[in-house]
């Protein structure tokens, strides 16, 4: 702008060029900031720790090859594999309850319901509030010796008895419990949007035949919202495979380390035990967990819209 | 398809509104119980249980863990966390929010060539999991001297936010048609000027939610503030993590659940106010992304 006002003469032909050049390289400037803050802090770190999950790495990073070592090491370590099994319970447990709790509460609530409105806001708030938060809540429920177990005993079951908590075989259970709470609102809201969409019509000339409202739901509504389903499993197992805070503010990954995920395994062994490459290892290994979750489902996504 | 369904009494619907009202008390009570917990005395807590309210209703859980509470070795209650997790979310969320919108506008209104790509790469990197990136980062920021700083934890919040607020502005612009966008720049308006003037004005719903989402997801991260900030410089849900799991003396759950009650307040009061948007970026962000 400046040398368009200093050379007046000028302005007539050269800035009309240079405008325009710079209308066709504004957008590609816009972007750019964001093109690199991505492009290094998702593509290259993603790149710098496969390169370390290769080194021996410890509490420094070392770049020495030492070939597939760690992740051989990883097969081997009992806690890793604890925290394997332990995705596999909880992510299980949790995307099987938050389904069912989601659809049966979506169908219930579509039926005209009064105050749906405040229901709906009622079951979504959760999803509101930090892992952190839900964590200490239901830390506290599940308190051993004040929680629910004190207040069944007030209420007159004396022989209750409730420490999953503290119980090394039932804790991970116990966590289950405080993200289905969390997550369900949400799934149940998934659906209810999906049963919006279902078109009327068919439901009508299926009663017109005769066929019971459960029936109909079965066998012709619930089939076409396989779409929310799939999407509802992805969104859940991805919440799953990167649970981290919930199980820290619960246990920790106690008792022991009995409620490890692979998120606090990686988190322990990069940040406190001065692991960095077996650290490294894991978190490409829930990469690839995740990837074999989103590349066939992105595959499908993207393959539909171009037959649209 | 609500229409089919005939109202009226019938025992089926008696039931229907009975678990209705069943799974709505269940999301209520642990907000109840949580409530209910930091008003009472520790005393009050030992003698009563999860359900009953207060004998003797009290502040003192409030003002404990806002001014005294030991968040590990400080004792200084968790009020300056909360207010680093301002610091923090604020600027995070304004500039993740302008920045998509800008993008979206790019990425759906004036498309070049790689643009579709450099989009598919944003889409990837909203299901990226974080692990993967926090070494780097950490030496990153490290090296940059934002290690346990405010600065870096909105420069992070930035970086892994973009993706998404680029996705709710891009699919929203997708939907306005072309036309609207030629016949501007015949009349000679330029990149800034759409935008502005034709773009902006019909923005805001997507502004809402976009802001609305930023705000919860940094508020209530966890991960990069337990990684990349230390002492001082902590948000809140890791001062009240550590809190919660520090145990030194007699452990004093209203005080644990009054911070957890000031952890939650901002976005449950967001919530409240703008659950709307709250909801449609939750659904945009997972069926579309």
């Amino acid at each position: 702008m400046e040398h368009i006002q200093r050379h007046p003469a000028r302005v007539a032909r050269a800035p009309s060029r240079l405008l325009d050049g710079l209308q066709r390289w504004l957008p590609k400037l816009v972007v750019a900031p964001t093109f690199v803050l991505v492009g290094i802090g998702i593509y290259g770190y993603m790149l710098w720790t496969g390169v370390l999950s290769f080194t021996s790495s410890s509490f420094l990073p070392v770049y020495d090859f030492v070939g597939f070592d760690q992740y051989a090491k990883l097969m081997s370590n009992d806690r890793w594999l604890t925290a394997s099994v332990n995705l596999g319970i909880f992510g299980g447990l949790f995307i099987l309850s938050c389904l069912l709790i989601g659809v049966v509460l979506a169908i219930f609530l579509d039926q005209k319901i009064r105050q749906e409105g405040a229901i709906r806001t009622i079951y979504l708030y959760p999803m509101a509030l930090s892992m952190i938060v839900t964590g200490t809540v239901w830390k506290w429920i599940l308190n051993p010796s004040l929680g629910l177990e004190k207040l069944m005993h007030d209420w007159g079951w004396t022989t209750f008895s409730f420490d999953w908590l503290v119980s090394s075989d039932m804790a991970i259970y116990t966590i289950v419990m405080a993200a289905v709470w969390q997550a369900s609102g949400f799934v149940m809201a998934l659906f209810l949007a999906g049963l919006r969409g279902v078109d009327s019509s068919i439901i009508r000339a299926a009663r017109v035949d005769g066929a019971s409202l459960p029936l109909i739901y079965w066998k012709i509504i619930l089939p076409s919202l396989r779409p929310v389903f799939f999407s509802a499993v992805m969104v859940l197992a991805h919440i799953a495979i990167k649970s981290f805070d919930l199980v820290m503010a619960m246990t920790a990954g106690g008792p022991g380390y009995s409620t490890d995920l692979p998120a606090v395994f990686m988190y322990a062994h990069t940040f406190t035990r001065g692991q960095m490459g077996l650290g490294s290892a894991s978190a490409m290994l829930m990469l690839g967990a995740i990837l074999a979750l989103i590349v066939p489902y992105l595959y499908s996504e993207l393959r539909e819209k171009r037959h649209d | 398809m609500t229409d089919v369904v005939r109202t009226g009494f019938r025992p089926s619907r008696v039931a229907i509104y009975g678990v209705l009202l069943l799974a709505a008390l269940v999301y209520l009570i642990p907000l109840f119980i949580m409530l209910v917990t930091s008003f009472k005395t520790p005393m009050d807590i030992r003698t009563g249980n999860l359900m009953a309210l207060p004998t003797d209703w009290t502040t003192i859980g409030w003002t404990k863990a806002w001014s005294e509470a030991c968040t590990g070795v400080e004792c200084n209650g968790i009020s300056g966390y909360f207010w680093n997790s301002f610091k923090m979310t604020v600027p995070a969320v304004l500039i993740s929010t302008l920045l998509g919108a800008f993008n979206g506008y790019v990425l759906s209104k004036w498309k070049f060539r790689g643009s579709d790509l450099f989009f598919g790469m944003l889409l990837f990197g909203c299901f990226v999991p974080f692990q993967v990136v926090l070494l780097p980062m950490a030496a990153t920021l490290g090296q940059l001297g934002l290690a346990n700083t405010t600065t870096g934890l909105v420069l992070v919040h930035v970086i892994y936010g973009v993706a998404f607020t680029t996705l709710f502005f891009r699919n929203y612009y997708v939907a306005i048609p072309d036309a609207l966008i030629k016949a501007a720049r015949l009349d000679g308006a330029g990149f800034f000027t759409i935008f502005f003037r034709i773009l902006l004005p019909m923005s805001t719903p997507i502004f809402m939610v976009s802001l609305i989402w930023q705000f919860t997801q940094i508020w209530n991260d966890f991960l990069f503030g337990v990684v990349f900030a230390s002492g001082d410089s902590q948000p809140i849900t890791v001062a009240l993590n550590n809190l919660v799991n520090t145990s030194t003396g007699v452990k004093e759950y209203n005080v644990d659940m009054a911070a957890a009650m000031i952890a939650a307040l901002p976005t449950l009061v967001v919530y409240i106010v703008a659950g709307k948007y709250f909801i449609r970026g939750l659904t945009a962000g997972s069926v579309k992304g």
